[in-house]
């Protein structure tokens, strides 16, 4: 328990410290790119609109004043807001938290079908090839998983999203297009098809990275000698395989998807960008390329905190699952 | 149906049980061969012995002498690919070396299981110790959940590991190393095998453990009536043990006997130099170790001749060009691979002709009669 | 098994790299892409690198010389019509005569562009990782070597900036600093140093407590002088082929990057995700722009990946006979 407390603590810790790495690239940039925030955030306003934003902003107050007033409204939920107005009304927009609230279930939803789909092929594949290692079937799969590993999601994506166009009859859309809230609900046809392109590409990496992972530790697994020892007991294959050799093979592989559960948040940007699907990586490219830094910037605290979390989770996970882990900390 | 059954979903593929008279284990010119890259490695080159039901058989030899391949050969666990076996192991008159994966897997556990030597790794560490002794009994025996666990805890008292009921639900690593070697045993005479292989049981354990470890096995081998295959590099363990000893040597039997018969009677100069190689108490301190000089030979392509010719201080030249059969001595069930047997003038004339040639090994005997 | 350490005599970078992706505290998916490609047990222990290493060394080194070429050229390469100004028309498919790969949709030819292209993707690939190697086996060496105070506080860094997702960290520096060549390089760099650095530290903690280092320790070699020939002779060929895999991971990340608008200014540099970025829009129409320089990071990423591989097994073999 102890440890768990010096983990919270340090989660604690780093949260701060991303939080002020990003709110001072924020204010860096003005450094580094010339234009002010407000030039950026609002660069149709009027004059007074420019002033009043300015003023409510807060910008000339010294660094740590701004980063403490960030941090504390962040606190409550006040990221700010998507500056949309023009001229006069420069100064109104949706707030980022509104936006961010109805774009994240999106992503998650499509990281947690990529997940699945990613281990409901590597686990067998892996469990297989590594009991047959050196068979026929092993080699041909190693080099399909060799060429996959070479297939970023952006790859894939251009390459599904070409494949749609020509083949519109299959009923995929190469992009979303929808207007109103997207689709979430799993097991709708709607959802299924808008999603189903975007998580294969997701996906067909992933399932490489998995499979090698869960192949090499089970064939390392399978040397060991409670391997032989169970065999000596009679019991079956498949028994031996599943229940003795699956378990701690497992384990890297296991931390491996917790830690991607967090990436893919933000790493699936470049897939939500291809099919045009409206979660927070897309709304992150939006806000870079409409220069709304201070959403940008919200944005980017945002996913990295989640990145944090899921890491904290996935480690706190992984002291429960092993046991020699678990009483080595509880002993030392 | 007896609250104590389910049903059964055992594979049916099973030996018919074979008459009581016989002896339990006959290996016949037993050979077991690796194939490398560099030719065929005889790691068992024609080993014959049998074996009675409750009896224990030492097999004694060097690193590299083949004694673990051996028993992992008998029992059939050794992988199949770039293997070669060939001969017999006839348990009840069945023959293991050509059984099937399924026949031999309805006997591992049941009829014939085995104690590996290193406790620390044999064990599944992600699975509490009373699942790994239930799963045995649960595969074997037509029983319930519940009884299996009575029985698992019933083993692991007859094993003498103190409060049982709590270490059926501990893992290995909250455990020590000779408790874990406890717990192997359990798992192995669950089923009650009638035949029971320890491979250098006590090699990895401490030495106040060790004499623990081969009493418990000695008390469960006779409560049991198993015959036990005793493998160790150690002399000295299977001195009080075993019933039989066999010495092994580059993958062959150089000699066996009764042990009372060998220790007084030994007639390799194998046996002769393990023996010699024990240290001693009465010694006086710091004496030094004897060590046997050079090396095991290769196995894949090995000189022709006596495979211990190289290291022994009685080789003449009939030695290294003639490989010895196996020969009976004039003791009942003793029988050795020598030319120049220990003990015999013929002998002791050899180690002189090899002292007054200045032999290495012959020299190291100098003063040592 | 993450729970040992790795064992300094055996396959050494597989034991980095799963280490380094299994550690709980805020890796990297590229180093569980590393670790992925690295997982590959049973690799047999042929000499050299077989046919499919020398076609890998073949195609890298032809894309070196065009990079150069393109480099010392600005990306004017001789012999192809100049990629921004020398236009055809528009969306000519693939094969058209005078334009082997077609023209995009403002009717540059796509062989040209993929050409030029060549010199900015490669030199953001190597010398971003060269940066991250430096400064992060820097950082690695001396973490792993003094231990204590200073390796926790250097693990700690590490960690920090492990602690943000990479592609978004990249983004952040590309859009709040600026986005020519230069610094999308310094981006990628920033974003490998933390895994570079993390494996780095890995591998010196497996060597540094062999007996040799004691040794020299013993005989009076100062520190520094432990470091840099005892351990960086043994730390590097686990790195080199880290390295390779590490050039294929920022080379998709910088077409990553420009798909989603913070690449390198396309007005000023050609890379190849510039292309890819550009030809999106026609790719129903026109799909050969985005599949040109796709097929070409495919090919490249496979090269590395192939080698980096090969080059483990390789190295791997030499230690395990230690």
């Amino acid at each position: 328990m102890r440890t768990a407390f010096f983990k919270l603590i340090r989660l604690v810790v780093v949260v701060f410290i991303v939080t002020f790495l990003s709110f001072s690239m924020l204010k860096l940039q003005e450094a580094t790119t010339g234009s002010t925030i407000i030039e950026k955030i609002a660069p149709f306003g009027s004059p007074a609109a420019k002033q009043q934003l300015a003023d409510s902003l807060h910008l000339d107050d010294p660094f740590f004043v701004q980063y403490g007033r960030w941090l504390g409204n962040a606190v409550q939920g006040d990221f700010g807001l998507k500056y949309t107005g023009t001229g006069d009304n420069a100064t109104t927009g949706t707030p980022v938290s509104t936006i961010v609230g109805k774009k994240l279930p999106v992503s998650i939803e499509l990281m947690i079908y990529a997940q699945i789909l990613a281990l409901l092929f590597a686990l067998p594949l892996g469990i297989y090839t590594a009991y047959r290692n050196g068979s026929r079937f092993d080699k041909i799969t190693n080099i399909v998983m060799f060429a996959m590993l070479a297939m970023p999601a952006f790859l894939a994506g251009l390459a599904l999203q070409l494949w749609a166009a020509k083949n519109p009859n299959a009923g995929f859309p190469t992009q979303y297009t929808g207007v109103d809230d997207f689709p979430l609900t799993p097991f709708t046809g709607e959802n299924f098809k808008q999603m189903l392109l975007p998580t294969v590409s997701l996906a067909i990496a992933q399932i490489a990275v998995y499979m090698r992972l869960l192949r090499s530790d089970m064939i390392a697994t399978l040397q060991e000698d409670f391997i032989t020892t169970a065999k000596s007991k009679g019991i079956p294959a498949r028994r031996v395989l599943m229940r003795h050799a699956f378990r701690p093979s497992s384990l890297t592989l296991l931390t491996v998807a917790g830690l991607n559960v967090g990436a893919l948040i933000g790493g699936a940007i470049i897939v939500e960008q291809i099919f045009n699907l409206p979660g927070i990586g897309d709304e992150l490219v939006r806000s870079i390329l409409g220069s709304q830094v201070i959403e940008t910037q919200a944005i980017i605290a945002i996913i990295a905190i989640i990145y944090v979390l899921v890491n904290f989770l996935v480690d706190i996970l992984y002291t429960v699952l092993d046991p020699r882990i678990r009483h080595a900390r509880a002993i030392a | 149906m007896s609250p104590r059954r389910r049903r059964s979903n055992i594979g049916t593929e099973r030996f018919e049980p074979a008459p009581l008279d016989g002896p339990l284990l006959e290996v016949k010119d037993l050979k077991t061969a690796f194939k490398t890259p560099r030719g065929l490695a005889r790691a068992v080159d024609g080993v014959t012995f049998s074996l009675e039901r409750g009896r224990t058989i030492g097999i004694v030899g060097e690193s590299g002498s083949g004694k673990s391949v051996l028993s992992r050969s008998i029992m059939g666990l050794l992988p199949r690919n770039n293997i070669v076996r060939s001969g017999q192991a006839l348990l009840e008159g069945h023959d293991l070396v050509t059984a099937s994966d399924e026949q031999l897997r309805a006997l591992w556990g049941s009829q014939m299981a085995m104690v590996f030597q290193d406790p620390m790794t044999s064990l599944n560490p992600v699975m509490k110790i009373g699942n790994q002794i239930t799963e045995v009994l649960r595969q074997h025996l037509d029983i319930t959940k519940d009884y299996s666990r009575e029985l698992a805890l019933a083993l692991l008292q007859s094993v003498g590991i103190p409060e049982a009921e709590r270490r059926l639900n501990e893992y290995p690593h909250q455990m020590s190393g000779g408790m874990r070697q406890r717990v192997v045993i359990a798992i192995a005479i669950a089923c009650g095998p009638k035949l029971l292989f320890a491979d250098e049981p006590t090699t990895a354990l401490d030495v106040t453990v060790q004499a623990q470890i081969l009493d418990l096995l000695q008390e469960q081998q006779r409560e049991r009536f198993m015959a036990m295959i005793l493998v160790t590099h150690d002399l000295g363990v299977v001195a009080s043990r075993a019933d039989d000893i066999a010495v092994m040597y580059a993958g062959r039997v150089v000699e066996t006997a009764p042990t009372r018969t060998l220790f007084r009677a030994m007639s390799h100069p194998y046996t002769e130099a393990l023996m010699r190689s024990i240290p001693k108490l009465s010694a006086p301190s710091h004496t030094r170790l004897t060590a046997i000089g050079g090396r095991p030979p290769d196995i894949i392509d090995p000189p022709p001749g006596c495979k211990f010719s190289a290291r022994c201080p009685y080789v003449q030249d009939k030695c290294r060009t003639e490989e010895p059969p196996l020969l009976d001595s004039a003791e009942p069930h003793h029988a050795f691979r020598c030319w120049f047997p220990v003990g015999t003038p013929e002998n002791r004339a050899a180690l002189e002709a090899n002292q007054r040639a200045g032999l290495a090994s012959a020299m190291a005997m100098m003063g040592a009669n | 098994m993450p729970v040992q350490s790795p064992d300094g005599g055996q396959d050494v970078a597989t034991a980095l790299a799963r280490d380094e992706a299994a550690s709980p505290a805020f890796p990297n998916p590229t180093a569980l892409a590393m670790a992925a490609v690295e997982a590959d047990p049973g690799r047999s222990t042929k000499k050299g690198i077989g046919v499919g290493g020398w076609l890998s060394v073949a195609w890298l080194v032809l894309l070196v010389l065009v990079g150069v070429i393109g480099w010392v050229t600005d990306q004017k390469f001789p012999g192809l019509p100049d990629p921004r100004n020398d236009v055809g028309d528009f969306k000519l498919g693939m094969f058209s005569s005078g334009h082997l790969f077609g023209t995009d949709g403002s009717g540059q030819d796509v062989l040209s562009l993929t050409v030029n292209g060549t010199y900015a993707s490669m030199f953001i690939g190597v010398f971003s990782v060269l940066a991250g190697f430096a400064v992060g086996g820097l950082f690695g060496i001396l973490a792993g070597y003094f231990k204590g105070r200073v390796g926790a506080v250097l693990g700690s860094t590490t960690d920090i900036l492990l602690a943000f997702p990479p592609l978004v960290l990249a983004i952040s520096i590309v859009t709040f600093l600026g986005n020519s060549l230069l610094w999308v390089t310094v981006a990628l760099a920033i974003v490998s140093v933390p895994v570079l650095s993390r494996i780095a530290r890995a591998a010196t903690l497996s060597w540094a407590e062999r007996e040799f280092v004691t040794a020299a320790r013993a005989q009076g070699a100062k520190h520094g002088r432990v470091m840099v020939k005892e351990l960086v002779p043994n730390v590097l060929p686990a790195m080199l082929s880290i390295a390779l895999l590490g050039i294929a991971v920022v080379i998709v990340a910088e077409a990553g990057l420009a798909i989603v608008g913070a690449g390198v200014n396309p007005n000023t540099t050609i890379t190849w995700g510039s292309i890819i970025n550009t030809g999106r829009d026609d790719i129903d129409s026109a799909p050969h722009i985005v599949l040109i320089p796709s097929i070409v990071i495919f090919i490249t990423v496979m090269a590395l990946n192939y080698l980096g591989d090969a080059l483990r097994a390789k190295f791997d073999v030499r230690e395990s006979a230690l």
